[in-house]
């Protein structure tokens, strides 16, 4: 058990990292996925605080 | 060198807050960074946010005591503090947010439930208690800065504080979140270096944990249910009590209710961000919590073969205790030094017992972390550093702690800055004389002024609380109890659950804070005996005896206000289709 003196230590040990290795491979799956960002609204939203900042 | 280091260091960061200050426009930019951030940015800037000084050395001194049990608490940061809240927490913040052009966590709240009072009672809230947390991350930071360059307490304090207050101030949050990614980026390179570095020193993964397993705690631990730093205390021991119910848990769940921390949510423009912002978000938590906690409790093993004839008292709990007897020295210009180690605040002329809340009794052979730290919790961390590793570490080690605490510091100033503008002023004037220059002018003076208050407690506390360090992880699990106690079931339920009323999570809201309160004023004795008030009132320091005393707070005002926004939705007037429909849409 890497020399640890406890299951749940151990355990907690092994799940720290695996629980990491979950986020990266969520990330790598999900990289592009979700990425529509606007429906028409937002995208009005946007176009329009990219005008206020443009006359300031 | 290493002023060389620090004044390059804090020039990067005068420049990313100036760039971030030259492209703040209105409102809507400063306090929420325009919602168009890169996800390296979003997710170093939020556990650059989320891990503080507080967490390297408060929380990786107390690993030094608690052992790798402390580890659970890296799992719940994870998986709870990344995982959980950026896929589940996170999507539907933003989304929700956007719809209900929210700025800030009281805001968002507030407009969920559409209640006013929400959002002034916990602006009120993160207003009052986050300059205790402030406070604490401040405490670790100077104390270091003195350590490191053998200067005042207080000359440090107000140094560190200068700094940060002029790039909060000047950059809002887009200069925030540039500042913070660049010291995510310092962090992660300096906690690399340092897990490397340890296991490598003691002979590797394995035959470094042996080391540690084999090693035997002091009778006074075993007496309070330790059984050795890689196994998990004796269950429902004060050790395994303190452990569970306020580090672990405490802290673990409380993160999720995180006013500085949900806002970042906002900040993305879309999901697709935050899918990626869990990526480097994870490796992150784990190379900053994780290598804090595991190179905290091997530091027994390092000082175990490395240092002999250390001062020892008794050591209970986690700190030492004042030691039995008095020796009381006149403080001289020859002797303020070495006294200034253990006494703050002490001037030439004063008489001090230095006894009083010092170790003095002789070991022999060797020694465990907390007997080499001087029985300080918080000087683990910054002697292991000091003893173990090679000088130029000890430099970028500062950097990464300077990182951490400037990183967690400045947002919890724009958090509480926003609390006192945004929230609660704004509020009582509304429909008054009211414009966006004089909101955003409110939420500056908001952040000058819980800065000021932030740097008092951070002067007063080691005074005041006679265990000296111990206060900076006792005042985040405080402030993070207290966010979960408060805001976390009304935070769920808004994101998930239509039926939930807005007297419900009024309810919840204010049971959750009452309770909290009313268990640090009366039943946890590490804070009732502390503040006074029970002695005062009933004329004992706490009202009722184990395990409630050493029970976390947070355990008890969570499943309050759980239940109080359960209990008082089935009672109470749902709220209209049109408002769930437009908190909802694209959910």
């Amino acid at each position: 058990m890497l020399g640890l003196g406890d299951f749940w230590v151990f355990a907690v040990y092994v799940l720290c990292i695996l629980s990491a290795a979950a986020c990266v491979i969520y990330g790598v799956l999900k990289w592009n996925s979700d990425g529509q960002e606007d429906n028409s609204e937002q995208r009005q939203w946007a176009e329009e605080e990219i005008k206020i900042e443009k006359s300031l | 060198m290493t002023i060389f280091l620090v004044v390059l260091y804090l020039l990067v960061i005068a420049t990313l807050g100036y760039l971030g200050y030259r492209k703040t426009h209105g409102a809507s930019d400063y306090l929420l960074a325009g919602r168009d951030i890169h996800p390296y940015v979003m997710a170093l800037s939020y556990g650059a946010t989320f891990i503080s000084t507080s967490a390297i050395i408060g929380f990786g001194g107390a690993a030094g005591i608690f052992g790798m049990g402390i580890l659970w608490l890296t799992f719940l940061n994870i998986f709870v503090g990344i995982f959980i809240a950026f896929i589940f927490f996170g999507k539907r913040t933003r989304l929700m947010g956007y719809h209900l052009d929210s700025h800030t966590f009281p805001e968002f709240l507030s407009r969920r439930f559409q209640s006013p009072f929400i959002q002034k009672f916990a602006g009120i809230i993160i207003f009052l208690f986050m300059p205790l947390y402030a406070g604490v991350v401040l405490i670790g930071a100077a104390k270091y800065i003195e350590q490191q360059f053998v200067i005042d307490y207080t000359t440090a304090l107000f140094f560190f504080a200068f700094i940060i207050a002029i790039y909060v101030i000047m950059g809002g949050l887009k200069g925030v979140m540039y500042t913070d990614a660049f010291q995510g980026t310092v962090m992660f390179i300096g906690m690399a270096v340092l897990i490397v570095y340890t296991y490598y020193t003691l002979g590797g993964i394995t035959e470094a944990h042996s080391s540690l397993t084999a090693m035997s705690p002091p009778a006074s631990f075993v007496a309070k249910g330790h059984t050795g730093w890689t196994s998990m205390p004796a269950l429902g021991s004060d050790f395994w009590w303190v452990l569970v119910s306020t580090i672990v848990m405490g802290v673990g769940i409380g993160v999720l209710a995180q006013p500085q921390l949900v806002v970042r949510f906002m900040t993305v423009k879309s999901n697709r961000e935050l899918n990626r912002a869990v990526l480097i978000g994870g490796i992150f938590i784990l190379l900053m919590t994780g290598v804090a906690f595991v190179s905290g409790s091997l530091s027994n093993v390092f000082f175990s073969k490395n240092v002999n004839n250390i001062e020892f008292c008794q050591i209970t709990g986690s700190i030492a205790e004042t030691c039995p007897g008095s020796k009381v020295v006149e403080v001289t210009k020859d002797n303020i030094r070495n006294l200034r180690k253990n006494h703050s605040g002490i001037s030439v002329g004063d008489s001090i017992d230095i006894h009083k809340d010092v170790p003095h009794k002789i070991t022999t052979d060797g020694s465990i972390a907390i007997v080499a730290a001087g029985g300080k919790v918080a000087n683990i961390i910054p002697q292991y550093i000091k003893q173990s590793m090679p000088k130029w570490f000890a430099v970028l080690f500062m950097l990464t702690l300077l990182a951490a605490a400037m990183s967690t510091l400045s947002s919890q100033f724009h958090a509480m800055g926003t609390a006192i503008g945004r929230d609660f002023y704004e509020q009582i004037e509304k429909g008054k004389d009211y414009s966006e220059e004089r909101s955003v002018f409110i939420s500056k003076l908001g952040i000058g002024l819980t800065i000021l208050i932030s740097v008092l407690l951070a002067y007063l506390l080691p005074k005041v609380y006679v265990k000296g360090e111990a206060i900076i992880a006792r005042g985040t699990a405080i402030f993070f109890g207290l966010c979960a106690g408060s805001f976390l079931p009304a935070y769920i339920g808004g994101l998930y659950f239509k039926k939930i009323t807005r007297a419900a999570a009024v309810a919840g809201m204010v049971g959750g804070f009452a309770t909290s309160a009313f268990w640090l004023l009366f039943v946890h004795a590490t804070e009732s005996s502390v503040i006074g008030l029970s002695q005062l009132i009933f004329g004992k320091p706490f009202l009722f005896g184990k395990p409630w005393i050493i029970v976390d707070p947070m355990f008890i005002a969570l499943p309050v206000s759980i239940f109080l926004t359960i209990a008082v939705s089935f009672f109470t007037r749902k709220p209209s289709d049109d408002h769930i429909k437009k908190c909802f849409q694209d959910i």
